[in-house]
C-alpha cells in the first residue's frame, strides 16, 4: 500500500524529532526556502571550514515530507566535503525523479551514501508531493551557491 | 436534494479506486450535466461574437450572452440587468472596483477597512490602491467564536473612512461576515460598502436591494458554472461613476486618436471579447440554483454542516477552526488533526477518495492572525451527502494510524 511506503516510521521519527534543529551563531551562510503554493518554510544555517560543512542547523514549518526531508538532510551532509555534499544532492534529486541521471542510483544498493534518505522514495508516487521532499535541497543549492561565491 | 447528485456526472468517478468524496467545493463546485450541456451547445450550435455582426449566429449569442446577464440580476434581486457587469471572476470584480473607485478618489490618510479573515483578493488589491494613493488599510479582528469582533468598529467609523470591504462569508473559517452591520457603518460616513461575495451567493440567499450594499462580486465557478466569470453587481449611481479600469473594443461608443467616449453602463467595464461560453454556463447554473431553490440551499447546507460537525467532534485530536454556531457559518469546515499537517491529512484523505484543500487557503493573514500554519478544510454543496462525511471521517482515523495517534 502506497500510503505505508510513503509514511515510512523513520519519515515520522524525523518529522518529530527534527536532528540539528536550531541557528547556528557562527554560520558562514544562511538560506531560507519557501513553498509559497503551500506554504511549507525550511532554514538553513551551514558553518564551513576548510571545503568542508563542519556544523549545521534549520528550521522550519510544513508537511512531514518536507520537514523529515530537512532533518535527514542536516543528518546526511554535516561532516562532509561541499563536492560530497553536491553528489549527495545530485544522488538524491535522480532518486526523487528530479533529475536524470547517467547512472540512475539503485535504492537497493548496500551502502549507498543516501542512508535515511531512501525512505523518502515512496514520496515519488505521489507527484504533487515531490515538492516537499525537494524544499530542504532547493534551500541547501541556494546555500551552496552563495559559499561559493 | 439525493437525487441532485444524478445531475453531476463526475461524482460517478473514482478515485484511487474510492468512490469520490467530493468537499473543496469552496475551492471550485462541480458542474451539473446542464451546464455542461449550455456551454457545449453554444459551440455547437451558435459559436459567435457578441453585439457586433448582423449575422443570425451573432444575434443568437448576443441574446444568450444578455439573458445570463438577466438572470444573474434576478437571481440577486438587482433592480435591472444593467447593474450586472460580467468579470472574470472575484478578483477580477475587485480590482476592477479598487482601480476604478478607489484610484482616483482616495487620498493620503484615507482609510479602508477590512477584516482580518477576508481572501487575499479583497487584501491585496487593496495594498496596491494605498501604496498609489497613500490611504491606509485597518482591520476589523474576530472574537473566540470565530465571528468578526464588531466592538472595535466605532473607533474607524469617521470622515477618514472611505471603504468598508468585507467578506460575505469566509473561505477559511466559514464564517458568515457583518455586512448589515458594516452597511450601516459605511452609511453613516458615506463610505463604499463592498462585500466579497464568492462564498456567499453561492450558499446565501442573496438580495443586493436589501443588503444595502454599493458593490458585490462573486464568480460563476464557485456556484456550478464555469471558471474564468464572474459578475460585479454595482448601484447604478456608483457604475456610473466609477471608471473603467480597463480600455478596448466593446466598451466605447467613439473613439478618437485622442480621445474616447465610454459606452454605457455595464458595457464600460466589458473591454475586449467577453468569455460568452461562460456567459451562458453561468445562466444555466443560476437557472440550476433557481430551481432548487437558495432557501432550499441553505437548508442543506446547514444539516449537513451539523452532521460533519458532530461526525468530527468525535474524532480525537480534532480541533475545528471557525464557528460552533449554526447559524454564524457555512458548509466550509476548517480543522486541524493533532500534529498531522493539513498537506498530510490531504494526501491520506485522497488515498481514500475525500478531496479536501490543505494550506493557507489563500487567507495568509487570517492564518497568521490564527497562529495556524496551515488548515485542511472540508467544504459542501448541493450534492454534498452524509455518506462523504462518513467517508471523511474514516479517513482521518486511517491519517490517526498512518501517524500512531493513540
Amino acid at each position: 500500500m502506497a500510503l505505508e511506503e510513503l509514511y515510512r516510521e523513520v519519515i515520522l521519527d524525523h518529522y518529530r524529532h527534527p536532528r540539528h534543529k536550531g541557528t547556528l551563531s557562527n554560520a558562514d551562510v544562511h538560506a531560507e526556502g519557501l513553498n509559497p503554493s503551500c506554504g511549507d518554510e525550511f532554514s538553513l544555517d551551514l558553518a564551513i571550514a576548510d571545503g568542508v560543512i563542519t556544523d549545521v542547523a534549520t528550521q522550519g514549518q510544513g508537511c512531514s515530507i518536507s520537514q523529515a526531508s530537512g532533518s535527514m538532510m542536516a543528518d546526511a551532509i554535516k561532516g562532509k566535503t561541499l563536492e560530497e555534499v553536491g553528489e549527495l544532492a545530485h544522488k538524491f534529486r535522480v532518486m526523487m525523479s528530479i533529475d536524470e541521471g547517467e547512472n540512475p542510483v539503485d535504492p537497493a544498493r548496500p551502502g549507498a551514501v543516501l542512508g535515511d534518505l531512501e525512505a523518502l522514495q515512496g514520496v515519488r508516487k505521489f507527484p504533487v508531493r515531490i515538492k516537499c521532499a525537494d524544499l530542504p535541497w532547493t534551500t541547501l543549492a541556494d546555500a551552496l551557491s552563495q559559499a561559493e561565491s | 436534494m439525493q437525487q441532485v447528485r444524478a445531475d453531476f456526472p463526475i461524482l460517478d468517478r473514482l478515485v484511487n479506486g474510492k468512490r469520490l468524496a467530493y468537499l473543496d467545493s469552496s475551492a471550485t463546485t462541480q458542474k451539473p450535466s446542464q451546464v455542461i450541456d449550455a456551454i457545449s451547445d453554444y459551440y455547437r450550435v451558435y459559436n459567435s461574437n457578441v453585439h457586433r455582426g448582423a449575422h443570425t449566429l451573432a444575434a443568437e449569442a448576443t441574446i444568450a450572452y444578455e439573458d445570463a446577464r438577466t438572470k444573474i440580476a434576478q437571481f440577486i434581486g438587482a433592480g435591472s440587468s444593467n447593474e450586472v457587469v460580467f468579470t472574470k471572476g472575484t478578483t477580477n470584480g475587485m480590482n476592477l472596483i479598487s482601480y476604478g473607485w478607489g484610484l482616483n478618489r482616495l487620498r493620503e490618510g484615507d482609510r479602508i477597512l477590512l477584516t482580518v479573515m477576508e481572501h487575499h483578493a479583497n487584501v491585496v488589491p487593496w495594498q496596491i490602491i494605498a501604496k498609489h494613493t497613500g490611504a491606509e488599510l485597518v482591520y476589523l479582528e474576530l472574537d473566540e467564536d470565530y465571528r468578526v469582533d464588531l466592538s472595535n468598529l466605532d473607533r474607524f467609523v469617521d470622515d477618514r473612512l472611505k471603504i468598508i470591504s468585507v467578506s460575505g462569508m469566509s473561505n477559511v473559517t466559514g464564517t458568515i461576515g457583518p455586512v448589515p452591520q458594516l452597511v450601516e457603518a459605511a452609511r453613516s460616513v458615506g463610505a463604499l460598502m463592498i462585500v466579497d461575495a464568492a462564498q456567499s451567493v453561492p450558499h446565501l440567499p442573496t438580495n443586493v436591494a436589501e443588503i444595502g450594499a454599493d458593490l458585490l462580486v462573486f464568480s460563476a465557478h464557485k456556484m456550478l458554472g464555469p471558471t474564468g466569470i464572474g459578475a460585479m453587481w454595482g448601484r447604478p449611481e456608483i457604475l456610473e461613476e466609477m471608471d473603467p479600469a480597463e480600455g478596448g473594443g466593446e466598451m466605447i461608443t467613439d473613439v478618437r486618436l485622442y480621445e474616447s467616449r465610454w459606452a454605457p453602463v455595464p458595457h464600460k467595464f466589458e473591454a475586449g471579447t467577453p468569455p460568452i461560453a461562460q456567459a451562458v454556463g453561468f445562466g444555466a447554473a443560476i437557472d440550476y440554483l433557481d430551481k432548487l431553490g437558495m432557501e432550499a440551499v441553505r437548508r442543506h447546507e446547514v444539516a449537513i454542516t451539523r452532521y460533519a460537525l458532530d461526525r468530527l467532534s468525535e474524532v480525537p485530536d480534532l480541533r475545528v477552526v471557525g464557528p460552533t454556531d449554526l447559524s454564524a457559518r457555512g458548509g466550509t469546515i476548517s480543522f486541524e488533526l493533532g500534529d498531522i499537517h493539513p498537506h498530510d491529512v490531504a494526501t491520506i484523505l485522497d488515498q481514500e477518495g475525500v478531496a479536501v484543500r490543505a494550506g493557507h487557503h489563500c487567507a495568509k493573514p487570517l492564518m497568521r492572525y490564527l497562529e495556524v500554519p496551515a488548515t485542511a478544510r472540508a467544504s459542501f454543496y448541493v450534492y454534498t451527502t452524509e455518506e462523504d462525511i462518513d467517508q471523511l471521517v474514516t479517513g482521518l482515523y486511517r491519517a490517526r494510524d498512518l501517524f500512531g495517534l493513540a
